[in-house]
Parts: structure tokens; C-alpha cells; sequence
């Protein structure tokens, strides 16, 4: 930027003035044609002006409309897309309620941005901002009842009980069997006496469903420490 | 939670079964396996062929083993069955190993090199008696003849196939065979007993055909008692039944003649009671009474004299032949931390072959057997090695003064297991090791990467492997932050304390107990339960842990007790009392005080509760739980299950303010005529259970009943209890009970049909599994009951929850009487059980798996997953989801899961399982002839990197990265400045 300014300053060579002498004669020396009214011409041309204010001004309020109803759309979307993702936990349907999620979050906080070239003072831009804010928390609305569907918010009871310790046992009882202190010998079986000492597999390495089953054995902790992290 | 959720993604791994095997290199990893025999009875020497010397031993746990005499190694061994008790051992024809055992009625030979059977004989008779085995030389038709006489019949039995050649009864009704001789080179066998007790009776038989030559009797005024002992091939001595009078009985050519010497002749102060003690030396008998051993030497025609009389325990060994017609025995004595080992001729008392002196540990006790071998010297005289067999029911091999190898067979037969926490790691100690071995360390890293690349040769590999197994680490003796390193306190039959460290299995330290010893106070003490007493870890962290040891003084219930406190880290005896009353039952209590000594409670017979330790502090404590503590006792004679509260202090003469009464207050007594109790199971005192709640399909929640006071009763009608197989399946039936302890309520009651035991049970969180026989179904089965809590299945709502306003953790009373549901179901399991134990982590997170000590003496894992009473045959989306396994009739055995991989726990008695510091990790120890121990994961080590982990390739991973982004940053540079410039 710095740059930019230097060479903006110093490399000027030429100018235009636009100053505007409509006002004035545009030469003093010359007088006005004859039917020649400056003072009308003036008149005629603030009231062109007027109109064409208003035109814009309208335009621009149908365009904040439009803007505002933008997120409808965005929502049908979102709609169809999670009806396609279906109720498991996956990649995909995660993606999608995060989108979801993350969108209208996204379009609020910059709500004035959105509306800022709408803005005029002839303009209501109150009725399309709300709107907008409305679709987009419904956009919200239908992310979060997608998480819920997930099962992914502590909307159940089974979400608070989960992790509750077993409740403290008032009384404490102990005991043995009376024939379990008498009785120590060493304990016999042999008649049924099954050889099984073969059926130790070692398995290769680098075989492919053991492979598969490591990483499903992988996923599976997962579980385990997910649910430890959560303690 | 809703993250549960989340992890549902997986639910199509439900089905599948992660793998939980190990690979071949990682035997021995984290697992050791040690081999023991037992308290050997009866040793054979096998040192003349050229080869390897072995010794041939039988043992009282009912093994045949041969060992390396070089190293005391087992070749091999087998293990029979309970009932196959081995009555003799021998050698024959130099090649094969005879055994006779059950009673004398089977007789087998086994290949001596690698212990295969070669044959089997079954030898019955008329009527129960003693058996005895002798090898001969003599030879019936080519064939080499042993002579067994059992069950009353005199048996010629040849060698080579097992063969009876000519067999003869000894019906007589009071016939009491003491003897059977063969006199070398003779033909002919000498039969010698008592009949009616005062009658002595002689056969002469001829060897070649079993024809009766000669019989002759002879009545005597006294009664004979106990043993005769063989003086010569014709010659025998007697006692009589008072124990004072000898008598010397002769019977050259078929006379008996006999000669009879009352001890007090022999002694000049009486003696009292005396005993024959079992040995063969020509000319030479021992007797023992109270006080002393003494050693008779038989001179000419029964005249006797005593040669010596040690006062010392004395041992002696049988006669060992040394050259021709010359025999020897050997002698040991203990004088004070050393043994005498004593070889003398038999014929020369006064002169000694050998004289040694050993020194013996002090914690091996008394020499109980001795067994002696001889072999020539390169000077040509004799030298003699001695096996013998100590108190603890060690094995030692005695050579030229010094213990050769020794071997700690009293690990064979465990009492009882608990574990102890390793001292913590002094600061400094561990960095200055580090930093040696650091070169070591990275050396070692680079040879796992180089065998993850897969760029190892051969050697690298072995390196790899030598390093793993080998690692300093997993042996130290120091507290380890997942807490693998421990120690392994068992009590052994013997009355001795081992303490094996869990990382390789060596001894750290043993003590023989002196509480545990025999005493004038204490005649038949014998060892029951250990129990942890101190386990110092918040304050009086300085105070070494120690364990309680429970003994009693004699078989029966009754019985004083005795206490004996040990030192877990020294082995250190430091305290130890001999009771004033008996301990019927042991209970723990779930209090410490302020040095974290646990309070136990023990019960005598007269139902007496005696506190333990006996200080003011423990009854403070124990005050303000009085009321809350109670006890039961199971009876399993009378079928009788009763309640007790405590009571005040006990009325009796003495005043002791740590006893008191107890009060009955519930009993359950089952009808003797239809249940007999044959199994019980409560849950682990220790056991962490981590959650009350249990997740189920559709986000629902049944409530798990956990208490620690259910108990959970098998009984079977009493003519089941049996064999399997000895009802017909209508009167046979299995009723299973779950009690609460506290009030005796009956929580769940169920009959199974047509089953019998035996029942071996696990309780574990809310749930228990048994086992038993199906007999209409021919087959084992496993059950599992869960039982839930239905009264708190209302806590519905989702913002009490929130808020947390619930009396779910509030502390519960069995008074409340909670409403219970349980659930259960049958699975057929292919094989019987020797055990059953579930798997223990430290928070009760992990989920959990049955450890099933198979009939092969193995150690299979089975996930509880299979045993969800839940299981259904098509399961619904969301039960999938859950993790349930559709229903199948039969368990299933994955070959990957026996923990044991391939080795076996002779003997499987019981299977221990101690949580690891580290959630993951349960430590197994099974013990039973042999130990066993290992580390199992039941959801994998999720928590900790596994041991293979390359951390060269991570290191080698980041350092690449991080070069990769310097570099592309660098260029990124280069090529932004170019771009300006254009």
C-alpha cells in the first residue's frame, strides 16, 4: 500500500476538473440564447433526478427482498441433503448438519454486510433483515433437530445417567462358603482332557482381513476412549 | 452422553471380532510360564547308560516326571488324574519307566527318553490292600518279569507288554501282605504278613509259575502294628501295637523263627511310643519315638543292638547297592543353618563313604526326603549325589558339597494369590539409567524401525526379539507408571510365602512362616487365606505394604487360629499371634484407618465376630459402621444360608472389647431331600463398577443392581451330585439363587430342568455366569442372569437430570427394597471348566471379558458380548447398533483368544485377574501345577501405545514434515519476490 501511495503521489501528470458550472454561464461574454431559462433547466433536471432517486431506491428494496429471501433456497437445499443423508452417524451427514449448522451462523453474523449496499435512507431495509434473520434461524432450526436426529445432542435421558457412579451401598455384608475354607486341594479333571494345544494360530502380518480387522478392532476403541475422555 | 452416540457409526462391527491374538514374536513379551512337579514322594535314578542322567520322580500331586540331573529341568512329565494316586515308581530293563498307581489296580510303562506310553495293564483283586512293585532279574520265557501285588493278588507282569503271565490270590479275609521279597537269583518269592493282627504269615512262591511252594504261620501273643522293615532277604522286624516290644522274625528255608526285644532293653530311659521307619538296608533299622531317631543293627540270630541315637531330625535314605554285595545308604542331619549329608556302608556303621556339610537356607525348613545315587570317580571310588526334598517341598540336588540346582516345587500347590504394589521409584535413580542407556536406546529404536521397513536381515530380527524379551524394564524393581509391575504373594500348601515379580517370575524373596511351623501349641498348622492388611498409597506412603496371612491349627473348623503379618517388600514376618479362638471366616471390611490397615473381621465357630487390628483407632472406626455391618454363612451340609447382624460385646468370661455377638437374622434353609448346595460366588471386593446405567437400543436406560452384597447359590438335587451321568435328567435339576446378604430377600430364583454340576460361577457389576451340564442335551451350557433395578427406571426426565435433582447417587440401603427385573439366557459351550474369572481393570471402563480355564488347562477368552441375555435371533437396527450379536445355541470358540497361546497350566486350579494402572489392562495369573501369567487387553490397548510402536518412524515423519515446510515456505518466498519483480 505504501508502495501504491508513493507512486499515486508522485506520478500526477495530468488532471480533469469536473467542477460542475452548469450554474453559472458558461461564459460570461455570451449571453443565454434567447428561451433560454437556466433556472428551468435547473428545475426540469432536479425532478429527472428525483425520478431516477426513486427508481433506484425502489430497486434496491426489491433487491434486499431478494437477498432476504435467499436463504429459502439455501434451505430447501439443506433440506433435500440431509433427507439424502439419512439418520447414521457418517462422514457425510456430519458434513452436511455441520454445513448446516454452519451457514446461517455464517449469513447472521454478517447480516449488515449483506444489506450494506441496499442501504439508503429511502429504504426499509427492517422488513428484509428480519426475514433474512428468520430463514436463516429456521436454517439453524432444521440444523440442529438434524443433530438431534443424529442423536449427537443430550436431549435423553440416557445422555445424563450415562456415566452416573453406582450409588453408595449403606450396609456392607461379607462372607464365605463354609466348605470353601475346608476343602483346599488341588481340583482334578482329566478324563475329559481336550487337546487343544494346536489351535494357536499365529497370524501373518500382513494379511488382509487381519488388517481389516485391526482397523475395525481400532475403530471400535474409539469408542472406549472417547467415553473415557467424556468421564 | 452424546458422544455415545456418535461411535454408533461402528455398530456393523458388532459382529465382527476385533483379534486379539498375539503374533508369534511377542511370546514371552509379556507373558511367563513356569513348570513345576510337587512335593516329590518317591525319586529313581537313571545315571548308567551313557546320555543324558536323569532322575525318574513321582510326586504327591500324582505327576511322573523325569528331570535333568545336570540342571533339574523337566524332560517330561505327566500329569494324573486326582484319583491316580502313584503307589511305586521303578525302572526296568533300563529303558522304560513303570508306574503303578490307583490303589495298585493300573500298572504302566513309559518310554524313559521321551516319556510315550508303551503299555498298560489293569491289574484287579479280590479285595482292597497295599501295593507294592519290584523289579526283578528273573526271566519267564524270554520275557522280564516285574512283580506287582495289589488288590490282594500276587501278579508276574512282563515287561516288555504288560502281559499277566500267572497271577495268585491272597484271599484271606484278614490278610494284611507287609512285604513281597525276591531274593536276588533265587527262584522263588517270599509273601509276609499279618493275618487277624497277631498272626504272622509266610507263602513261598515259586517265581517261574505262581505255584504256592510253601506257607507257614505263626501266632503271637501281641498284636503287630504299622510297618515291618526288611533287615535281610529273610529276616523282617516288627512292633508291636504298644510300640515297646520288637519283635525280629526270621524265616530261613521256611522256618519262622523269631526273637522278641522289648525297646526298653535296648534304651536305658523309656523311650514312649516308637515307629518303624521305612527302609531296606541289610543288617540296619530305625525306629522313631518322640524324641529321638534311633538306628538297630541286627547281629546274628535276632540279637539286636543299637548302633546310634541321634536326637536331630534325621533322614534316611533307602539302600543303594554300590558294587557287588555291598550296599550303602546315606544319612542327613541339621545342625543348625547347615545339613550333614552322611553316605555309610551298610555293613560298617562306624565308617562313613561320605561326609558333608551344606549350607542350607534357613526358609527351606527340614529335610524331609532323601534319595541317593552313586557313580565312579575318575580315581575309581565311589562318589554319591543325593536328592533331596526340603519342608517347602523344594527339590535340591546335593554334589560334592554343594547344591547343584535347586528346584521350588512348592509352587506346585497354591493356596491363595494376592498381589502387592512395588516400591515407588526413587528421583534420580531412574535418569542416571536413562542417559546410560540412551545410546543403547536409540540403537535399539533405528534395529525396530529397520524391522517395521521391513529392511532387517535375519540377525536384526533375532537382536529385535532378544531385546524385547530381554528388556530391563518390564523387571524392575520399582513401581511403573501403568502399574504392570507388581508382586505376586502366594501361599503355598507348605506354610511358605513366595513372592514373584509379574515381569519375568523369579522370586524376589520366599519365607518359610514360623507361625505357619509346627509347634507345641500349633500340631497341624496349616496355611488358608492371605489377605492384603496394609496397602499404603495416600498418607503413610513411608510404610512398607504388608499382607495378612490366616492360618488354623488343625484340619477341622474348629481349630485355633493362627495370624501372621508379613512385609511385602522384605518378606519379613513382622508380627505374628496364635488366637484364643478359631477363624471359621475372614472378612475384610471395607474400612482403613489412619495408617491404612485394613479392618478385618474374623468369625470363629461360635459365631463370635473378633476385630482385627486389635487398637483403639480400628474400633473407633469400626463403632461408627457397627450397625451397617453384617455377615453370612453358607452351610453346605444342612443347605442352610444364614444372616447375622453384630451385636454388643461378647458376653463371654473374658473382657475383650474388640469381640462381639452376633445376632441371627435371616436364614434360608433349603430342603435337604431335593437342593444340596454345591457352588456359591459373590462379587471381588475390589471390583469397579464405572457406571450404574446400561445404554440400550433407542437411547432407553435400564438401571443395573449393583450390590456388593448378592450372593449368588447353585444347588442340585442331591442325587445329582454326582457324576456326570449318574441321573437320568427327571431327577436331576439345577436351581440357581440370587441373595442379598443384608436382609436374605431372594432376588431371583430359576430352575433348570434336567442339569447338573458341576457349576462354576463368576458374579461380576449386575450380572453372573454359570456353567453346568445339560443332560437332556448332552452337553455343557453357560447362563447368564443380568438383573436391573426397575424402581429407578423412572428418572425419566431429561431437566431433573440437567439440573441434577435425582437420588440416583444418593447411598442406597438393601432395606429399600428395590424392585428387580433380571434377564437371562442359555448358550451350549462346547467345553468343561476347571475355572472362571472375568477380567478386572482399575475403573471398570473397559468392557469385559469371561477368562474360562478350559478342561485342556488352558485360558480361553470369551467377551461377555456373547453372553447378552439381550441376544435375540434377528436383532433390531438399533440393537445391532448397540453391539448385540445375533442369537446363536452355542458359544463360539475362537482359537485366537486362548490367552494361554500354547502353552498349558498343568493342573489349572484358579485364575486370577488384578487390575493394571492403565484402564485397558488386566494382569492374569493362573495357577495350578504351573504359573502362568500375562497381560490381556479386552478391548485392545487403546489407551497406550502398543510396544511394537516405532517411535524412530514418528520421530523420522516429523522431522521430514518439518524439512517439507521450511523448504516450500522458503520457495514460496522466492517465487512471491519474482512475481513482483516481473
Amino acid at each position: 500500500m505504501e508502495k501504491g501511495k508513493g507512486i499515486m503521489g508522485s506520478g500526477r501528470r495530468w488532471a480533469v476538473d469536473f467542477s460542475d458550472n452548469s450554474t453559472a454561464p458558461s461564459s460570461r461574454d455570451i449571453p443565454d440564447p434567447p428561451g433560454f431559462a437556466r433556472a428551468s433547466v435547473d428545475q426540469d433536471d432536479s425532478t429527472v433526478s428525483r425520478q431516477k432517486k426513486d427508481a433506484e431506491s425502489n430497486w434496491k428494496a426489491q433487491k434486499a427482498w431478494e437477498v432476504a429471501q435467499a436463504p429459502f433456497k439455501n434451505l430447501l437445499m439443506m433440506g433435500f441433503m440431509m433427507w439424502m443423508a439419512g439418520n447414521t452417524v457418517h462422514l457425510f451427514s456430519i458434513g452436511i448438519t455441520f454445513s448446516a449448522l454452519w451457514q446461517p451462523i455464517s449469513a447472521l453474523q454478517g447480516v449488515g454486510k449483506v444489506f450494506e449496499p441496499y442501504k439508503d435512507n429511502k429504504v426499509d431495509l427492517l422488513g428484509p433483515k428480519l426475514l433474512f434473520i428468520a430463514l436463516n434461524l429456521g436454517g439453524l432450526a432444521l440444523g440442529v433437530w438434524k443433530l438431534n436426529t443424529l442423536g449427537l445432542l443430550p436431549t435423553h435421558a440416557s445422555d445424563w445417567v450415562s456415566s452416573l457412579p453406582p450409588a453408595q451401598e449403606v450396609e456392607y455384608s461379607g462372607g464365605v462358603r463354609h466348605g470353601m475354607i475346608k476343602n483346599i486341594g488341588i481340583v482334578y479333571f482329566v478324563d475329559l482332557r481336550i487337546q487343544n494345544l494346536n489351535y494357536v494360530h499365529y497370524l501373518g502380518k500382513f494379511d488382509f482381513v487381519t488388517i481389516a480387522m485391526e482397523f475395525f478392532g481400532f475403530i471400535n476403541e474409539i469408542k472406549k476412549i472417547i467415553s473415557l475422555l467424556s468421564k | 452422553m452424546a458422544i455415545m452416540s456418535f461411535i454408533f457409526v461402528f455398530f456393523f462391527l458388532s459382529s465382527l471380532q476385533p483379534i486379539l491374538s498375539l503374533y508369534e514374536d511377542q511370546v514371552g513379551l509379556m507373558d511367563w510360564h513356569q513348570q513345576y512337579i510337587g512335593k516329590v514322594k518317591q525319586a529313581v535314578f537313571h545315571t548308567h547308560k551313557t546320555g543324558r542322567k536323569r532322575v525318574v520322580a513321582s510326586t504327591e500331586q500324582n505327576i511322573i516326571a523325569t528331570l535333568d540331573l545336570r540342571r533339574g529341568e523337566i524332560f517330561w512329565r505327566h500329569v494324573l488324574g486326582p484319583n491316580d494316586v502313584v503307589d511305586g515308581i521303578d525302572i526296568a530293563l533300563g529303558k522304560y519307566v513303570i508306574t503303578l498307581s490307583s490303589g495298585g489296580s493300573i500298572l504302566r510303562a513309559w518310554n524313559l527318553p521321551d516319556g510315550q506310553m508303551v503299555w498298560e495293564s489293569s491289574l484287579h483283586g479280590p479285595k482292597h490292600s497295599k501295593s507294592l512293585l519290584i523289579t526283578t532279574n528273573l526271566i519267564i520265557e524270554k520275557d522280564n518279569v516285574l512283580i506287582v501285588f495289589s488288590n490282594g493278588r500276587l501278579n508276574a507282569v512282563s515287561c516288555i507288554d504288560g502281559e499277566v503271565l500267572w497271577k495268585r490270590d491272597f484271599e484271606e479275609e484278614s490278610l494284611e501282605v507287609q512285604q513281597v521279597i525276591q531274593p536276588a537269583g533265587s527262584g522263588f518269592i517270599y509273601v509276609v504278613g499279618f493275618a487277624a493282627s497277631s498272626q504272622f504269615e509266610m507263602y513261598k512262591i515259586n517265581a517261574k509259575n505262581g505255584e504256592l511252594l510253601k506257607h507257614e504261620s505263626t501266632v503271637f501273643s501281641g498284636r503287630f502294628s504299622g510297618e515291618v522293615s526288611l533287615v535281610s532277604s529273610e529276616t523282617v522286624v516288627a512292633l508291636d501295637s504298644t510300640g515297646s516290644i520288637l519283635l525280629t522274625i526270621s524265616f530261613h528255608n521256611g522256618k519262622i523263627s523269631s526273637q522278641q526285644t522289648p525297646v526298653s532293653n535296648l534304651l536305658e530311659d523309656s523311650p514312649g511310643l516308637a515307629v518303624i521307619i521305612h527302609s531296606s538296608i541289610t543288617g540296619i533299622f530305625a525306629i522313631k519315638t518322640d524324641a529321638a531317631t534311633i538306628f538297630i543293627r541286627v547281629i546274628g540270630e535276632g540279637k539286636l543292638e543299637v548302633v546310634e541315637k541321634t536326637n536331630h531330625e534325621t533322614v534316611v535314605s533307602d539302600a543303594l547297592s554300590i558294587s557287588e554285595g555291598q550296599q550303602a545308604f546315606a544319612l542327613v542331619q541339621h545342625a543348625g543353618s547347615n545339613i550333614h549329608l552322611t553316605v555309610k556302608p551298610a555293613h560298617n556303621w562306624d565308617s562313613n563313604l561320605l561326609k558333608e556339610r551344606i549350607k542350607m537356607d534357613q526358609q527351606r525348613g527340614f529335610v524331609h526326603k532323601v534319595f541317593i545315587n552313586n557313580y565312579i570317580r575318575t580315581d575309581r571310588s565311589h562318589g554319591f549325589r543325593a536328592l533331596i526334598v526340603m519342608e517347602d517341598h523344594s527339590l535340591l540336588l546335593l554334589q560334592q558339597g554343594a547344591i547343584v540346582w535347586s528346584r521350588e516345587d512348592g509352587l506346585a500347590s497354591i493356596i491363595d494369590v494376592t498381589t502387592s504394589e512395588l516400591p515407588v521409584e526413587k528421583a534420580g535413580v531412574s535418569v542416571a539409567k536413562v542417559e546410560l542407556n540412551l545410546f543403547e536406546w536409540l540403537k535399539g529404536h533405528v534395529l525396530k524401525l529397520k524391522g517395521t521397513l521391513m529392511l532387517a536381515t535375519p540377525e536384526d530380527i533375532a537382536a529385535i526379539q532378544y531385546m524385547r524379551l530381554k528388556s530391563s524394564e518390564k523387571s524392575k524393581m520399582t513401581r511403573d507408571h501403568n502399574g504392570f509391575r507388581k508382586l505376586l504373594i502366594a501361599l503355598t500348601r507348605a506354610g511358605k510365602l513366595f513372592a514373584l515379580h509379574t515381569g519375568d517370575g523369579r522370586i524376589v524373596w520366599s519365607n518359610l512362616l514360623q507361625s505357619l511351623h509346627k509347634s507345641e501349641s500349633c500340631r497341624q498348622p496349616i496355611g488358608l487365606n492371605l489377605y492384603q492388611w496394609q496397602v499404603p498409597h495416600h498418607h503413610a506412603l513411608d510404610e512398607n505394604p504388608s499382607v495378612l496371612v490366616v492360618g488354623r491349627c488343625g484340619p477341622s473348623s474348629d481349630a485355633l487360629g493362627v495370624l501372621s503379618l508379613v512385609d511385602s517388600y522384605t518378606g519379613k514376618e513382622f508380627s505374628s499371634l496364635c488366637l484364643v479362638h478359631s477363624v471359621a471366616q475372614v472378612i475384610p471390611l471395607p474400612y482403613t484407618d489412619s495408617t491404612e490397615q485394613r479392618l478385618h473381621l474374623l468369625i470363629d465357630a461360635d459365631k463370635h465376630a473378633h476385630l482385627y487390628p486389635k487398637t483403639p483407632e480400628a474400633i473407633d472406626i469400626f463403632q461408627s459402621e457397627f450397625s451397617n455391618v453384617y455377615w453370612y454363612s453358607v452351610d453346605d451340609d444342612n443347605g442352610i444360608i444364614k444372616g447375622y447382624a453384630l451385636k454388643t460385646k461378647c458376653s463371654g468370661i473374658v473382657a475383650d472389647e474388640f469381640c462381639f455377638d452376633s445376632r441371627e437374622l435371616w436364614s434360608i434353609v433349603l430342603p435337604s431331600e431335593s437342593e444340596k448346595i454345591i457352588t456359591t460366588a459373590t462379587r471381588k471386593l475390589n471390583e469397579a463398577v464405572h457406571t450404574q446405567a446400561k445404554l440400550i437400543a433407542d437411547q432407553e436406560v435400564m438401571y443395573k443392581y449393583i450390590s456388593s452384597n448378592l450372593l449368588f447359590v447353585a444347588t442340585v438335587a442331591p442325587k445329582a451330585s454326582g457324576e456326570i451321568g449318574s441321573v437320568t435328567p427327571e431327577e436331576s435339576w439345577l436351581v440357581v439363587y440370587l441373595i442379598d446378604t443384608v436382609t436374605g430377600r431372594v432376588l431371583h430364583r430359576m430352575t433348570h430342568h434336567g442339569s447338573q454340576g458341576p457349576v462354576q460361577a463368576v458374579l461380576s457389576e449386575n450380572w453372573v455366569v454359570y456353567h453346568y451340564f445339560n443332560l437332556r442335551a448332552h452337553r455343557y451350557e453357560m447362563s447368564v442372569i443380568e438383573i436391573y433395578d426397575q424402581s429407578r427406571a423412572d428418572n425419566k426426565d431429561v431437566w431433573k437430570l440437567v439440573v441434577g435433582n435425582h437420588n440416583l447417587t444418593s447411598p442406597v440401603s438393601s432395606y429399600s427394597r428395590a424392585e428387580v427385573i433380571t434377564k437371562s439366557q442359555s448358550y451350549f459351550f462346547t467345553h468343561s471348566l476347571k475355572a472362571i474369572a472375568v477380567t478386572l481393570t482399575v475403573k471398570g471402563i473397559t468392557s469385559k471379558q469371561l477368562l474360562i480355564g478350559t478342561i485342556g488347562d488352558q485360558v480361553l477368552a470369551l467377551d461377555k458380548r456373547f453372553l447378552d441375555p439381550r441376544r435375540s435371533v434377528n436383532p433390531t437396527q438399533a440393537e445391532r447398533e448397540e453391539g448385540i450379536i445375533p442369537l446363536t445355541d452355542s458359544l463360539p470358540i475362537i482359537p485366537q483368544s486362548y490367552i494361554t497361546h500354547s502353552l498349558r497350566v498343568e493342573g489349572l486350579q484358579s485364575i486370577i485377574t488384578v487390575a493394571a494402572k492403565l484402564e485397558s489392562t488386566t494382569l492374569v495369573f493362573a495357577h495350578g501345577l504351573d504359573l502362568f501369567f500375562t497381560h490381556y487387553a479386552p478391548s485392545r490397548t487403546y489407551d497406550s501405545l502398543t510396544e511394537d510402536f516405532s517411535y524412530a518412524l514418528l520421530l523420522i515423519t516429523i522431522v521430514a514434515l518439518v524439512a517439507a515446510i521450511f523448504v516450500t515456505w522458503i520457495l514460496s518466498q522466492r517465487k512471491e519476490l519474482q512475481d513482483r519483480w516481473r
